[in-house]
């Protein structure tokens, strides 16, 4: 039942490749067609009807499957989507075309394939006896494939229809879908049925949806002008060309978000990002495109503008302007500052996703073309094109980039679904979590059938397995409402004088066994996301809330790590098992606080943590003179109405003696399974590093001592450390804080990795200042701890490892996973903050003490300290009005300057926050000067405007940098 | 990449049981003893047979008194692979793969039969397209099989890999070869069941050990058939030529 076929293929490698491959053609090929009678068909293979319902489509008014063109799979993916088309042949040719051109598509077309009811049925086309096509001397790849899927729906026809009835409406044919004109043109001179996607989804019954979700990929919508504005993208020989002989370089091109005209894109063998700027160098790229660069001559070079740009509001059709100013920028730029610049000259892979935002207000309620503005700063303006505007203009709409021609100013793209109302908390939250590719649907049923039965209970087996540690006092500290604790500890003294200290870590692996649904999903998800109002779990509450959590008074599997300490926090020895629990108190911080405080109180449970305390500190102080870095970020926590979950409060994160207190032997646990696990796997064990930063990533923060007088010292994380310690001013108690919240952005990101794949002297973890580091700790919400348990259960012999364990390559894929949702629930986390603030100050104003934190050419960022946000205070008025105060920038010094009134890094300001709400669409929070006064400048206080509402309203209409509308609310 | 498709097929169209093209001939030379032709896919071997014969040059020392001294010598063509080669024998890796080929063939000679003599076997691959090894030991045993040399019976080999972590693949070629996966290649003989060689690229976790080992020694047999069936008609061929086994019209033997 083998035929061989071999086929030549040659491949460039350097020289010249001839490789011969062999290629077997079968017969033992279905068409999985229930009605089929030649095929020896399974009864599970039968994938497409036997009875099609006939009048779906007004032109195709007859039964029929339908074969797809590879374009068709590509650009129309979301149209597939729609549960609307069914009975479709997929064929091999397609499918591998498809895979090696996007892999996103390519995933979401196996979705659909596996979707049973969606009847979408895989031909391998490629390796069966009559449809496999050989390509012709002098025929493209391209037109070989197209051939092959001709032939192939060819094939289809005639062997279906020996099986079925001649009459016309009986009958089900083939109908091609393709939007090659060639491939279309070719197919109907063959005698086949061929249609592009736009005639076929227009003539369907639900065509007015489907149609808005069709990709514009070939049509460049009527109107604009058509002057290219936009240079021309080499070709991609030409492209390798110039890679090949070095004069053009590859890279991510990152968009900046403060300003939409510029970027940097990432060259390897480049110490620093390249600049690119202007509308014609930036050339079409979108953030996250790998793109072909050519460097400027040094004499082009510039350097990064500091100014703050924002695309207009409305549509300014097809013109580019805002090139005048940053022009004038470059002439003034001095020779240290310019950086290398270059343009984009073609992009090499597009990295488009869908993209969640709102519609802009067109002026002309009956247009079709409508403007897409993205909620994410990066990302440009999206034209597209649909009939539900109406419905659509209150709404998170998500749209997908189609193309990008020259005569457009903004890329072309469709309209792909909608989230909700804008404004609502839930929509909101959707926004974000999908802007974050955070996995947040609820568990399936599959994964759900992995968790134990309830009643769970402890049996007597299990007991025998483990040590049963039931009879220590054993307690749990955490924040409060926490309801996933996945530690607790216990402490006592030894007849010897020592300590004995454990830290039980509760045993998710026990109940997620490797390759199941439930640790695939865990897997995916990688970390627990936590918003204000929601916690989105990486485990089913079940486990993640009640057999996991290390309850107070319940019975709990845990995995313990237990040493034997001197009083000194020397560590004796170091034991690890899997453990029977039941903890005595489940405290809160400042619950364990009071009872640390609290001198009369002597039970076991306060004892415990006296002793721990005293150690922690002791360990502390050890880290710190190691050169551990302490660094600030600032961390709030809102207060939720219970009822509608509005923000009503903020309070900053309080830092209690015991919270440090956790931390403490959290570490060490980290630390002693990190370096155990290593021992025992040195070439897969799943370590955690924090690389030291480039000394070029502390310039700022260098920058900024100096000019305070401060010598920050860099070399190594302990000068680091020591220097801020020195950076002290009675004057600004809040100085410190922020010159450590300055070095905190100066760091790299801390990631997984499996030890085999680096060497030992790069695994070091710099914040903390050790050697070696992993998680252990958190397996509830952290998926890196669940495979650490697993390694250090096989190293004592309490589980059996599994091939994915061991094998390296699989674990720094899984790592990749891990760091990238863990970046991902970072972001989504302070998005999140981010849109509590803004509904926290939906209905108030108010005065807040803040310092600089940057100045820039036409703006101050400051951070408000109190709600841990940073906003921009513009000083030069929006674009069209006129200047009353000129503010002078001086850029050696850092400062703006007007009058006596001089605005440097660090110094403290009152600002006016408010929400300017002018654009429903863009919230955005409003920062207006207070203190120091200028006047005509800055807005009077707050108490002074309420007693003062007549006066204020009068002068506000002068005063050009004050959105009209939100006085007008106010006074409402 | 992926060695198997949702559909089941390999790369090359196979299914992951299933064989490549094995395609062989005895008797190719008639100056040597034994010689065969074996192609298993795009892998295409030559095996030649020399002896038993009296221990020459150095191995006059090294050969032992009671068995047979045997001779192998692994070579690849310069030819054979998509580069070509420098060296055509004689490399580390030509060595390793002569000790690994003798140690496969001797557990198959009957070597006690010829004592004080040698055995040489000659194996060049014209042609590499993966389970290189296992060709030349199925050739080698259809050479020595030419050659009239006793044996216990035939010494088989084949390759199984891993695809996707769970399902295995007998009879690698070369591009599922250097996709990166661990690889096992064994020798048996195949109706008593024996291993006579094992060897693994990398390691295999001990939970795919077993279906990857029972995959291999399923081809191993599948092979023996197909080799079993080539001698016997190569047997009824040659002995066509001189009457032997051929019965007249009235059922006397000639």
């Amino acid at each position: 039942m083998l035929t061989t076929k071999t086929f030549l293929r040659k491949t460039k490698r350097g020289n010249i490749l001839k490789i011969v491959r062999e290629h077997y053609l079968r017969d033992d090929i279905w068409c999985g067609s229930s009605l089929c009678k030649n095929c020896s068909l399974k009864e599970k293979d039968k994938v497409l009807d036997k009875e099609v319902i006939s009048n779906v489509s007004s032109v195709f008014s007859f039964p029929h499957y339908l074969v797809l063109d590879t374009n068709v799979v590509l650009h129309q993916i979301d149209v597939l989507e729609e549960d609307v088309l069914e009975n479709v042949i997929i064929l091999q040719t397609v499918l591998e075309e498809v895979k090696h051109r996007s892999s996103p598509v390519y995933r979401r077309l196996k979705d659909i394939i596996e979707n049973p009811n969606r009847k979408f049925y895989i031909f391998v086309n490629e390796h069966h006896k009559d449809t496999y096509v050989e390509r012709k001397p002098g025929e493209t790849a391209n037109d070989r494939n197209d051939r092959a899927i001709r032939v192939a729906t060819s094939w289809y026809a005639t062997h279906l229809s020996g099986s079925q009835p001649k009459a016309k409406n009986k009958h089900v044919s083939m109908v091609l879908l393709t939007d090659d004109a060639d491939n279309c043109q070719k197919a109907k001179a063959e005698g086949l049925i061929a249609s592009t996607v736009y005639d076929y989804v227009k003539s369907l019954q639900d065509a007015p949806t489907l149609l808005d979700k069709l990709s514009k990929k070939d049509g460049v919508f009527e109107g604009g002008s058509k002057e290219p504005l936009f240079p021309l993208h080499l070709s991609p020989k030409e492209i390798q060309d110039g890679l090949k002989a070095g004069k053009l370089h590859q890279g991510t091109f990152l968009a900046s978000r403060e300003n939409f005209l510029e970027g940097s894109v990432n060259v390897e063998g480049f110490e620093k990002f390249i600049l690119v700027q202007g509308h014609a160098g930036l050339n079409r790229a979108v953030d996250g495109d790998t793109v072909a660069l050519e460097l400027l001559p040094e004499s082009d070079w510039v350097a990064p503008s500091d100014i703050v740009l924002e695309d207009s509001e409305d549509d300014p059709g097809d013109i580019l302007d805002e090139e005048v100013k940053m022009e004038k920028e470059k002439a003034k730029a001095k020779k240290v500052e310019r950086e290398p610049t270059g343009r984009v000259v073609g992009i090499i892979r597009r990295k488009w996703r869908q993209y969640c935002g709102i519609l802009l207000p067109s002026q002309d309620k009956n247009s079709v073309r409508h403007l897409f503005v993205p909620a994410e700063r990066k990302i440009p303006k999206i034209r597209i094109e649909t009939r539900q505007a109406e419905k659509l203009k209150s709404q998170r709409i998500i749209v997908a980039i189609d193309a990008w021609p020259r005569t457009s100013r903004y890329p072309l793209g469709h309209f792909v679904r909608a989230l909700g109302n804008v404004g609502d908390k839930d929509t909101e939250n959707e926004v974000l979590l999908l802007e974050h590719d955070v996995p947040h649907s609820k568990f399936s049923d599959q994964v759900l059938s992995f968790l134990p039965k309830l009643p769970w209970i402890i049996t007597e087996e299990d007991y025998a397995k483990r040590v049963d540690l039931r009879g220590l006092t054993i307690c749990s500290v955490d924040p409060v409402g926490c309801t996933d604790i996945d530690d607790a500890l216990h402490c006592r003294e030894l007849e010897n004088g020592n300590y004995e200290v454990g830290v039980h870590i509760a045993d998710v692996s026990h109940f997620i066994r490797p390759g199941n649904a439930l640790d695939k999903e865990a897997a995916l998800r990688a970390t627990t996301v936590y918003l204000v109002d929601k916690r989105i779990d990486m485990v089913p509450e079940l486990l993640s809330s009640n057999l996991c959590s290390l309850r107070g008074n319940v019975e709990r599997f845990a995995f313990s790590c237990i040493w034997e300490i001197t009083k000194n926090a020397e560590i004796v020895n170091t034991k690890f098992h899997k453990s029977v629990i039941c903890s005595k108190a489940a405290l809160t911080y400042g619950e364990a606080q009071a009872k640390i405080d609290d001198k009369n109180l002597n039970d076991d449970v306060a004892k415990s943590l006296r002793g721990l305390n005293s150690l922690a500190k002791i360990l502390k102080k050890r880290r710190i003179e190691n050169g551990a870095l302490v660094l600030a970020s600032p961390e709030i926590r809102f207060q939720v109405d219970s009822e509608t979950h509005d923000p009503i409060e903020v309070v900053a994160k309080k830092m209690l003696e015991t919270n440090s207190m956790v931390e403490e032997f959290m570490l060490l646990a980290n630390i002693s399974v990190a370096e155990k696990i290593f021992q025992e796997f040195p070439d897969c064990a799943m370590l955690r590093r924090h690389p030291q930063p480039p000394p070029s990533n502390f310039d700022p923060l260098i920058k900024a001592g100096n000019l305070q007088g401060f010598e920050i010292n860099v070399e190594s994380g302990k000068q680091l450390a020591e220097s801020l310690d020195l950076a002290l001013k009675p004057e600004n108690p809040y100085f410190n804080t922020m010159l450590r919240i300055m070095a905190t952005r100066c760091m790299m990101q801390a990631v997984y990795f499996a030890s085999g794949m680096l060497q030992k002297e790069e695994f070091a973890h710099y914040g903390l200042a050790c050697p070696i580091y992993t998680h252990f700790t958190s397996p509830i919400r952290r998926y890196a701890d669940i495979i650490v348990h697993r390694l250090l259960a096989a190293c004592i012999g309490a589980d059996s490892t599994y091939a994915d364990l061991l094998d390296k390559r699989k674990s720094h894929s899984l790592c990749h996973n891990l760091n990238y949702r863990n970046r991902m629930a970072q972001y989504a986390g302070r998005a999140s903050v981010n849109l509590h603030t803004h509904l926290f100050f939906r209905n108030r104003v108010q005065d807040e003490q803040g310092y600089v934190l940057y100045v820039r050419k036409n703006a101050l960022q400051v951070l408000i300290p109190k709600y841990g946000l940073e906003g921009t205070l513009y000083l030069a008025p929006p674009k069209g009005q006129v200047a009353k105060v000129n503010f002078t920038y001086n850029e050696e010094e850092q400062s703006q300057s007007y009058g006596s009134i001089k605005f440097r890094v660090f110094d403290p300001v009152t600002v006016q926050l408010s929400l300017d709400r002018t654009n429903v669409q863009h919230e955005k929070l409003m920062l207006l000067l207070v203190k120091p006064e200028i006047p005509d400048f800055s807005v009077p206080s707050q108490a002074a405007a309420d007693e003062a509402m007549d006066v204020d309203q009068v002068k506000d209409t002068a005063a050009p940098s004050q959105p009209p509308s939100k006085r007008q609310r106010k006074s409402k | 990449m992926e060695l198997l498709s949702d559909q089941g097929l390999r790369l090359d169209g196979r299914r992951p049981e299933e064989l490549r093209n094995i395609r062989c001939k005895l008797g190719v030379f008639s100056q040597a003893d034994g010689s065969a032709y074996l192609e298993q896919g795009n892998t295409k071997v030559l095996a030649t047979v020399y002896g038993p014969h009296q221990p020459r040059g150095q191995s006059r020392n090294k050969a032992p008194h009671d068995q047979v001294f045997v001779n192998c010598q692994y070579s690849m063509a310069v030819f054979s692979t998509g580069e070509r080669k420098r060296r055509p024998r004689g490399d580390r890796k030509s060595q390793e793969m002569s000790i690994h080929l003798r140690q496969a063939l001797v557990a198959a000679i009957r070597t006690e039969l010829y004592p004080r003599s040698q055995l040489d076997i000659f194996v060049e691959v014209l042609q590499a397209d993966g389970g290189n090894y296992c060709a030349c030991v199925n050739a080698a045993t259809l050479a020595l099989v030419d050659a009239g040399v006793g044996m216990r019976e035939y010494a088989v080999a084949c390759s199984a890999s891993l695809a996707n972590g769970e399902v295995a693949l007998v009879d690698v070629s070369h591009l599922e070869e250097s996709s990166g996966g661990s690889n096992l290649t064994v020798a048996t003989l195949p109706v008593s069941g024996q291993v006579a060689l094992m060897e693994m690229s990398q390691r295999f976790h001990s939970d795919h050990l077993p279906k990857v080992l029972e995959r291999a020694i399923e081809g191993c047999k599948d092979i023996h058939q197909i080799l079993d069936g080539a001698v016997r008609k190569h047997v009824e061929e040659t002995g066509r030529a001189s009457g032997w086994g051929q019965v007249d019209r009235a059922g006397i033997a000639l």
